[in-house]
């Protein structure tokens, strides 16, 4: 039914999909899986016209379609389910249903007509406990899931992708997703599921393609193969070796530690930082890695548990007891896009209050390696390699003892991530603790001392330097 | 953040707020309008006057007429993700436009209505245009269209101008029974808008454009189109209110929209009437109650004799305290 042929792309010139085919019968459940990274998202998208490929084609029951517009892919019957739900939460389920496309009755919108639509839709899900004209923000997400899943279907959609669509669900409402794919499938709906959890996969898919650093590794039927199997085909390629030597002395005196922390996000966490050690942490999209960082951070503090140096209930409180958080999304989060570097790499020492450092702002930037070491250049101008180094420039103005990083190297491009690892370890051997969250598996096996899992919120279980990707992998994604 | 921490301790009250302003933006305009009505025949008894008397309520339709109908257009850009802050003198310019081209004969009234109407649209294209094709921040876009008019007018007027003949009056000052036809006006207008929002299309994309403008657009809904109609909607409707004064006046004058101060006191009736500023969320029932919240706020001043400084406190004082109840109620969900 649909058959996309040697689709490729490229952003800025890195190029993340290449030669990638992809098949899928009516009535099936297709699971698309691979590391983050391997072009999943990307090769979605290109399906819901969200973006355009450079080369490729795309088949619909045989008939060339080219979508310049998600609209079109609409029309086409592509339908998309986004982790982040495309639904306005101030407005009824009826009229997200039919959202641009309301029926009109004599010049006014037939409120009747749409609402009877909305509540057969509803039904034929099996959904009974909302109806079409509650509001959405009222309902869980899964129930929004509903409403999407009754939106693709108003639109005749008759391929439905699922972008990691249990990630938001509590677990009692992964049953309900599975109840509604298998309704969908019952009509001839093909379904694409994308998803980490391989349980789900097995539990749900009738083929797998497993796609890797941008290509298409395989395609296969979901009987013949088994976790093990498929974490293999999934990571199967050799450690890079571009990592810096660990440090040779055992790690040092704890500098932070935590007993039982737990938040809405997190429960039962135990762990140690000593200095000179990097710790890694593992776990899949939404197993709690960035909050554990923002917890340890005073951002979205711990509000059980013990915790040495004191329990930061505020970001103020965290810096002031020497703990520095290197965020995710350096855009948003950790700089001033059009303020100068200088302004930037000063932001948290003017902030406390700290005295400003003596050998001067040039100095720090060369430390950090930042190629050309402009103070007054805006931050926005510089590539993300040197734009990280500017946030690691902000922290050691105030020398913090222990620094967490959350993706440290995400966007960057090879060479300035090697210098941020050569830093990162320089750091470590003096004698700072170090967190560092990765979802690129070889970084985090190159550069950890040791390596926690994160699952649901947990502590899945810990594992020594020099584990196998296969070991991280199934230790994440295990049930 | 789909999942919301949980609160441990709704502050008290935080229940009460919840459910008088669940699902309805509008209600806890009206619960305040209730009270206010009961705190202002209180006053009236105890001052001697008739709170509830013809000529009270006749004196409050009048003085909202106006500011209701800018108030009403306002509430369309808003809801839409907008703003307009040219209305005060877009105001001032049709009321001259209309006294300009009647110039005291009946003959001419149409051509002067028409005139008015169609000078307001095109400042509604002008605001729409700059805001989605520009892309400048309709704060800025609407506020240059107001410095780019009050520029025109300065140059041309000193003082009032033109003529209203007798019978173009009567939309001022007559009553049918105990209603002013201004009040009747105002009434029209907001009704147009209300089946505007909850019974067309038009009005749901503009619901669905401040709500989320990227939801809109992956739905297939022309969000630049939308903001546009929004502008040209909510301009004419300060051009309806530019007649209404033109007819009590007489004449058009220059400063008659920024002496009502219309530009900020129609935002602040929208956002009392509960219509969220970032659009999305809200409608004309609330901004009805918030101009009739302020009507019935200003008669009571008049009758205490409240000095117009202690008023404008009062005012702003109301105006900040019920946006921190909204945020409230909003939070504690």
């Amino acid at each position: 039914m649909l058959r996309m042929t040697g689709i490729g792309k490229s952003f800025l010139g890195v190029r993340v999909l290449g030669g990638v085919d992809l098949e899928v019968s009516a009535g099936e459940v297709h699971a698309v899986v691979g590391e983050n990274g391997a072009g999943k998202s990307t090769l979605m998208k290109i399906l819901a016209g969200v973006h355009a490929p450079d080369e490729g084609t795309i088949e619909i029951d045989g008939r060339s379609v080219a979508f310049g517009h998600p609209v079109e892919a609409q029309r086409a019957g592509v339908a998309i389910i986004y982790q982040e739900l495309t639904l306005l939460p101030e407005r009824t389920v009826a009229e997200n249903v039919f959202l641009g496309r309301e029926p009109v009755r004599r010049g006014l919108v037939d409120r009747a007509a749409m609402e009877t639509a909305t509540g057969e839709l509803l039904k034929s899900l099996g959904e009974e406990s909302f109806g079409p004209r509650d509001l959405v923000r009222r309902l869980s997400v899964a129930r929004q899931q509903v409403v999407e899943i009754a939106k693709a279907l108003s639109l005749n959609a008759r391929i439905v992708v699922m972008d990691e669509p249990t990630a938001p669900l509590a677990d009692h409402e992964v049953e309900l997703l599975y109840t509604l794919v298998r309704r969908l499938t019952a009509r001839g709906i093909a379904v694409l599921y994308v998803s980490h959890r391989l349980r789900e996969i097995f539990d749900l898919a009738d083929r797998i393609t497993v796609l890797k650093d941008g290509a298409r590794v395989t395609t296969t039927e979901a009987s013949s193969l088994d976790t093990a199997g498929l974490v293999r085909l999934m990571v199967g390629r050799e450690l890079d070796s571009y990592y810096p030597p660990r440090a040779a002395d055992p790690p040092g005196e704890v500098l932070l530690s935590v007993r039982g922390g737990g938040n809405a996000r997190l429960r039962d966490i135990d762990l140690d930082l000593r200095a000179g050690e990097i710790v890694g942490v593992a776990g899949l999209q939404g197993s709690g890695r960035t909050e554990l960082a923002k917890a340890l951070f005073g951002a979205e503090p711990f509000t059980t548990g013990e915790m040495t140096p004191r329990r930061p209930r505020s970001v103020r409180e965290a810096i002031a007891a020497g703990i520095g958080l290197v965020t995710e999304d350096r855009k948003a989060e950790g700089l001033l896009l059009n303020q100068r570097v200088r302004d930037n790499a000063l932001l948290v020492a003017r902030a406390t209050g700290a005295p400003q450092p003596r050998t001067g702002v040039e100095r720090l930037l060369e430390r950090v390696r930042l190629s050309p070491p402009r103070p007054a250049q805006e931050v926005r101008l510089l590539s993300g390699g040197n734009q990280q180094k500017v946030v690691l420039a902000k922290w050691m103005t105030v020398a913090p003892r222990v620094l967490l990083f959350d993706e440290p190297t995400r966007g960057v491009d090879v060479g300035a991530k090697a210098a941020i690892h050569d830093l990162m370890r320089e750091l470590s051997q003096d004698g700072m603790a170090i967190l560092m969250i990765s979802s690129e598996l070889p970084e985090l096996i190159g550069m950890s001392d040791r390596i926690v899992v994160l699952r649901d919120g947990r502590l899945a279980g810990e594992l020594p330097a020099g584990s196998t990707e296969e070991a991280v992998m199934s230790l994440a994604a295990a049930s | 953040m789909t999942q919301q921490l949980k609160l441990g301790r709704v502050p008290a009250g935080g229940a009460l707020l919840r459910r008088i302003s669940a699902d309805r933006p509008a209600r806890p305009v009206y619960v305040a309008l209730a009270l206010l009505v009961v705190l202002g025949w209180l006053v009236f008894a105890l001052d001697g006057g008739t709170f509830l008397g013809q000529e009270n309520i006749v004196g409050i339709q009048q003085r909202s007429a106006a500011l209701g109908i800018v108030a009403v257009g306002q509430t369309l850009v808003i809801l839409a993700g907008s703003l307009d802050l040219s209305v005060a003198y877009l105001i001032s310019l049709t009321s001259l436009v209309t006294a300009e081209i009647m110039a005291g004969a009946d003959a001419n009234v149409p051509a002067a209505v028409a005139a008015a109407l169609a000078v307001s649209a095109l400042i509604g294209l002008a605001n729409g245009l700059i805001v989605t094709r520009l892309r400048v921040h309709a704060f800025i876009a609407t506020l240059g269209v107001a410095l780019v008019v009050r520029g025109a007018l300065d140059a041309r007027y000193d003082g009032p101008a033109g003529s209203v003949p007798e019978s173009f009056q009567h939309l001022g000052y007559d009553r049918i029974g105990p209603l002013p036809v201004s009040a009747l006006l105002w009434a029209a207008v907001a009704a147009c808008a209300w089946l505007l929002l909850s019974r067309t299309r038009l009005g749901y994309r503009i619901y669905a454009v401040g709500g989320d403008a990227e939801v809109a657009r992956l739905s297939g809904v022309r969000t630049e189109r939308v903001v546009v109609v929004a502008h040209v909607l909510c301009s004419v409707c300060a051009g309806i209110a530019g007649l209404l004064l033109a007819s009590r006046l007489g004449a058009g004058a220059p400063t008659v929209g920024t002496d009502g101060g219309y530009d900020l006191e129609s935002i602040a009736a929208v956002v009392l009437g509960g219509t969220a500023l970032a659009g999305g969320r809200g409608g004309v029932a609330g901004t009805v109650g918030g101009v009739l919240l302020l009507a019935v706020l200003d008669s009571i001043f008049n009758q205490l004799e409240v000095n117009s400084f202690a008023k404008d406190v009062v005012r702003g004082v109301i105006l900040v305290a019920a946006l921190a109840i909204y945020a409230r109620g909003r939070r504690t969900r």
